[in-house]
């Protein structure tokens, strides 16, 4: 007896795309929604890595780190408009950003929604501190990355002077007196560890990769990318604040 | 030993509820915790007042009726069900925390006693097989690879208590959900619906306003059957699968 699933499950498929034409519900589900933060968040954390290597330039002096940022505006170019792959990119990581806040927001009403009764007492059995991160941790990094934004790519927030180098928008920016600066950055870059600590995982487990033998090898990765995304972009401003850069 | 018990109190489905505090006086380590709730109740049908409703059935750990939050954990400090929980679990002198499941798809009934029809509406939307299977078959007519008769077999174990929704902090039923999705689509049987199968269960979830999963993996930490947290993620593959191919 062929006991093969995939045969089974186009069988299946042709089977039940005769019965009915609606689409269900099922792509609004909440494991649909899910499944949309998942593949967001990865295209995220990719983006992070890209960025936070371009941020570690800063180390190879003005020249190395300005050039970078410049030949970003050039990438592509001339098969692509100047800044045309730089918009490109802007636009989906803009989509994403927005695709996983929405999904969340449903999501957090949702369960707000299920358990309408608190419980008098609640213990953590085994979950990370990271999990109880997420939904609060996600508001605050969403709110750096406005502050973020108009700090060092618009540069219309410019604390010790504006400047059409970028890397001497990162050492003004970042100088010892403007150390509330700094520890915003710094608590926001730790936020984005808290949050790919557990955000890596269930974002791998939403998307099937979860197997009781893989479990632990996973755990380690989002842990281990957690670690290197923050300590990659903590690096930068401190040294500038440290003096070690400028 | 000596415990004082604060219970939840809710006369009916409408009723406001309340915590009530008791002390009972004289508990054996080796009563469970049932027996224990036993006792107060004798002691207060012997007072005049209401005893307090709680589900139970089998008390051997094998039906799933009987379940209650017991100081903030689901089915209490080990990793069993309610009835075969004891009272050496505790220390003398301890006060204890008794509130029933909470979660807008199980109403409260009255006191500890929870609606789990939710679950029954998930299953008849997709938990079973249509083929005509007949009497027990010889052994060995269908093969089936050991490692997949194993997870089948772990998953079905599930006895749908509702501990994994009740620790869940979004209040989500997916790894009951999950286990029988992995449970029937792991055997040959469970195929012709397989594909169906998952969309029809999560659509019925989703109705039934449990909250969405978010892989913490407190259900598994607390499931008194240990069903794997990995069912959940064979649940969104079959899911995606379904999608992918325009099921449902």
């Amino acid at each position: 007896m062929d006991v093969g699933l995939n045969s089974n499950l186009k069988w299946q498929a042709v089977a039940n795309s005769t019965l009915t034409k609606k689409r269900s519900t099922a792509y609004g589900s909440t494991v649909a929604l899910k499944s949309a933060m998942a593949v967001t968040g990865a295209v995220l954390v990719l983006y992070l890595i890209a960025h936070m290597y371009g941020n570690l330039k800063v180390f190879s002096g003005q020249e190395a780190f300005d050039g970078y940022a410049h030949g970003l505006r050039e990438l592509g170019y001339p098969l692509l408009p100047e800044e045309g792959f730089l918009w490109v990119f802007r636009l989906v990581l803009l989509a994403s950003v927005l695709i996983h806040i929405y999904s969340a927001a449903v999501l957090t009403i949702r369960a707000r929604k299920a358990r309408t009764q608190r419980y008098v007492v609640t213990k953590r059995v085994q979950r990370t501190y990271s999990s109880y991160t997420m939904r609060w941790g996600g508001v605050l990094i969403a709110l750096f990355v406005v502050f973020h934004i108009l700090h060092l790519t618009v540069n219309a927030i410019a604390p010790g002077g504006a400047s059409d180098s970028p890397y001497e928008r990162l050492v003004n920016g970042f100088q010892p007196e403007f150390w509330y600066v700094t520890l915003f950055y710094v608590a926001a870059v730790i936020a984005v560890g808290f949050h790919l600590r557990h955000g890596i995982w269930s974002g791998m487990a939403t998307l099937g990769l979860n197997k009781a033998s893989r479990q632990g090898k996973i755990n380690a990765a989002a842990v281990g990318i957690a670690l290197i995304v923050t300590v990659g972009f903590l690096l930068p401003p401190l040294a500038v604040t440290f003096g070690l850069v400028g | 030993m000596n415990i004082t018990l604060r219970v939840w109190r809710q006369k009916g489905r409408d009723d406001e509820g309340r915590m009530v505090t008791y002390k009972l006086t004289d508990v054996s380590a080796d009563m469970s915790f049932l027996e224990m709730l036993d006792v107060l109740n004798e002691k207060l049908t012997l007072e005049g007042e209401e005893p307090v409703a709680f589900d139970h059935d089998c008390r051997e750990g094998i039906c799933g009726a009987c379940g209650v939050v017991i100081d903030g954990e689901a089915h209490g400090p080990e990793r069993t069900t309610t009835c075969q929980l004891h009272m050496r679990s505790f220390n003398d002198g301890d006060t204890i925390t008794v509130e029933p499941w909470r979660a807008s798809a199980f109403p409260v009934v009255k006191d500890l006693v929870v609606d789990r029809g939710a679950f029954d509406r998930i299953i008849q939307a997709g938990g079973y097989i249509s083929a005509p299977t007949g009497t027990a078959p010889d052994a060995h007519a269908n093969p089936i690879p050991k490692p997949d008769a194993d997870r089948a077999f772990d998953a079905a174990t599930c006895i749908g208590c509702g501990a994994c929704v009740a620790a869940c902090p979004n209040a989500s039923s997916m790894l009951f959900t999950a286990a029988k999705v992995t449970h029937l689509g792991m055997l040959p049987q469970g195929q012709p619906e397989r594909a169906a199968r998952v969309v029809q269960m999560v659509n019925q979830q989703d109705e039934e306003d449990f909250g969405g999963c978010t892989n913490i993996g407190e259900c598994a930490a607390v499931c008194p059957k240990g069903i794997p947290l990995d069912t959940i993620s064979q649940l969104n593959t079959d899911l995606l699968g379904s999608l992918s191919k325009g099921v449902g």
